[in-house]
């Protein structure tokens, strides 16, 4: 069974998108609900490995890319959310995977997404001082 | 009595690997309770740096993230945008930039090895490792032109060839350094100051691992048997013969362990390579000229661990998105769980980042308020330290 059914038989209508431009890409959208059993699924049933999260500004949504690595099969799993772009928010899974703790860090201070319930939201690369409200990775968006 | 938290500070500009970091060692008596990292200290934004540049300028942009894995950021990046192609480099060219990766995992791995023994107060092993680290340096100039920032890396291939009489020099070069680099070997996991200094300290387990994500040589010295170049083949490394180096105590020494050994496998790596271009002509770049609308995830294993990029074209000239996890980013929160009840003494090799001010020169001086009086002077604290030498002697049975 390819990683990818396994993805559609255990998240059944979760899934909102499957992508696999090649046997070695899974990409999967679900929606910011269904984002920590999805995790759950991936990174203690199929055993993956943790590797980051990617935050991307669309313009008019930020994407956030949790990257997962089942390393035995060579394949790679992104769990992609979208959040509105005006108040993005979303559950932290510091809790769950302790490694994303600084990955979010970053994200809120660069795309300036809230991770709810993460134990320390401060600036981790950027000064404590930085202006707030001023995301370097946002993209400039007419009216912006 | 309860002793009293005290933060002793590393950073924000680490005054021995002159770098910088700033780590917060929360301690009760000698023992670390609690550790906190701060980074951005030399923030440059370079993800946001390659949005504005052309695809290829981007191979150059990220040579520059790193001073010592330099060529590990292109090849993951170059992986990344061959995925988002779907294409593959030319036989030769994959040949090439495995002997360039495995390259600076030796120089990688030698200074690692010669600073370990530097924090640790072992100068000959600095001095010896970075002795030998320094025809490695010279094989770089001689097919890149450059020690350090070879700019081999293109996306398709790569920008320059081998010729045959550089092979035969390689393998010279080679050849003279693994004797050397067997010898240090050798020499550094038989010694017994090292392995007292070393081992038990700084363990990480397989969870810990799992839960960090960490990677590379971190993870191997745990037994977590997981080798980019073995379980996501690229470049010539499915064409070549070479063993993934896992050990399984996963403390400091083991650590040097993986780093040494996998050495011995870099030059195994770069014999097997050289042969199957000398002789041989062919393509080096595959030729990309444009990159379609899209995504792609490259990794490679640098000596660190992995580096992962992730790329996103809309079709134009430039990168959307571009992301990149360095391996430290999931190695440097390990220190959580490996620091915590350690001492500060060992805390500062476990994070391989010793201030030598704190372990060698700093002295304690302690006063009874009431009475006005040292309680212990400089000689009450070298009959201590003898004292606690000649323990641990009896506790290894020398």
């Amino acid at each position: 069974m390819t990683v990818a059914e396994q993805l559609k038989e255990a998240l059944g209508n979760r899934v909102m998108r499957l992508e696999t431009p090649n046997p070695k890409r899974v990409y999967l959208t679900v929606s910011p609900e269904d984002l920590v059993e999805a995790v759950r699924f991936v990174w203690q049933v199929l055993d993956a490995r943790y590797v980051i999260v990617s935050g991307v500004d669309t313009g008019s949504q930020i994407e956030l890319l949790y990257h997962f690595s089942i390393d035995r099969k060579d394949t790679f799993v992104s769990l992609r959310v979208f959040l509105d772009r005006n108040r993005p928010e979303i559950v932290s899974l510091s809790s769950l995977i302790p490694a994303t703790e600084w990955i979010e860090r970053e994200i809120w201070e660069l795309l300036g997404v809230t991770f709810t319930g993460h134990p320390n939201l401060t600036h981790l690369l950027l000064a404590d001082d930085w202006p707030e409200g001023n995301y370097p990775l946002r993209k400039k968006t007419d009216g912006a | 009595m309860a002793h009293k938290r005290v933060v002793i500070p590393i950073g924000p500009f680490h005054p021995l690997i002159e770098e910088p970091e700033y780590f917060a060692l929360s301690c009760e008596g000698e023992t670390v309770v609690d550790v906190e990292w701060q980074a951005g200290c030399m923030h440059r934004g370079i993800e946001k740096v390659s949005e504005s540049l052309h695809w290829d300028q981007v191979t150059f942009a990220v040579e520059r993230i790193c001073g010592i894995c330099s060529t590990s950021h292109p090849i993951a990046y170059c992986n990344a945008v061959e995925d988002l192609l779907g294409i593959e480099p030319p036989v030769r060219a994959r040949y090439i930039r495995s002997i360039i990766c495995e390259l600076e995992r030796l120089h990688s791995h030698l200074l690692w090895v010669g600073l370990a023994g530097h924090f640790l107060g072992y100068n000959t092993v600095f001095m010896w490792a970075w002795k030998y680290r320094e025809p490695i340096l010279d094989a770089f100039e001689l097919v890149t032109g450059n020690r350090q920032h070879y700019a081999m890396m293109k996306v398709g291939g790569v920008r320059r060839d081998i010729d045959d009489e550089d092979t035969l020099r390689l393998k010279k070069i080679l050849g003279e350094a693994q004797g050397k680099i067997e010898m240090l070997t050798a020499a550094v996991l038989d010694d017994p100051v090292l392995a007292a200094r070393l081992k038990g300290v700084g363990v990480l387990t397989p969870e810990d691992i799992k839960n960090y994500g960490a990677v590379g040589p971190t993870a191997r010295a745990s037994g977590v048997d997981i080798d980019v170049r073995r379980d996501s083949p690229y470049a010539a490394y499915p064409l070549v013969e070479w063993d993934v180096i896992t050990a399984s105590a996963g403390d400091v020494f083991d650590k040097a362990v993986v780093r040494l050994l996998e050495c011995r496998e870099s030059i195994r790596i770069i014999e097997q390579c050289l042969d199957a271009i000398r002789g041989q002509k062919g393509e080096i770049d595959a030729k990309v000229r444009e990159i379609p609308p899209g995504e792609g995830i490259g990794h490679h294993e640098a000596p660190r661990g992995e580096v992962f990029h992730y790329v996103r074209s809309d079709g134009t000239n430039r990168p959307v998105r571009h992301k990149i996890r360095a391996p430290s980013f999931v190695n440097i929160p390990t220190f959580r769980a490996s620091c915590i009840g350690q001492t500060v003494s060992d805390v500062a090799i476990i994070l391989a980042a010793v201030d030598p001010c704190y372990c060698c020169t700093e002295r304690i001086q302690v006063y009874n308020r009431k009475t006005g009086t040292k309680e212990f002077g400089f000689d009450d604290l070298l009959r201590l330290s003898r004292e606690k030498t000649q323990r641990i002697a009896r506790e290894m049975g020398t």
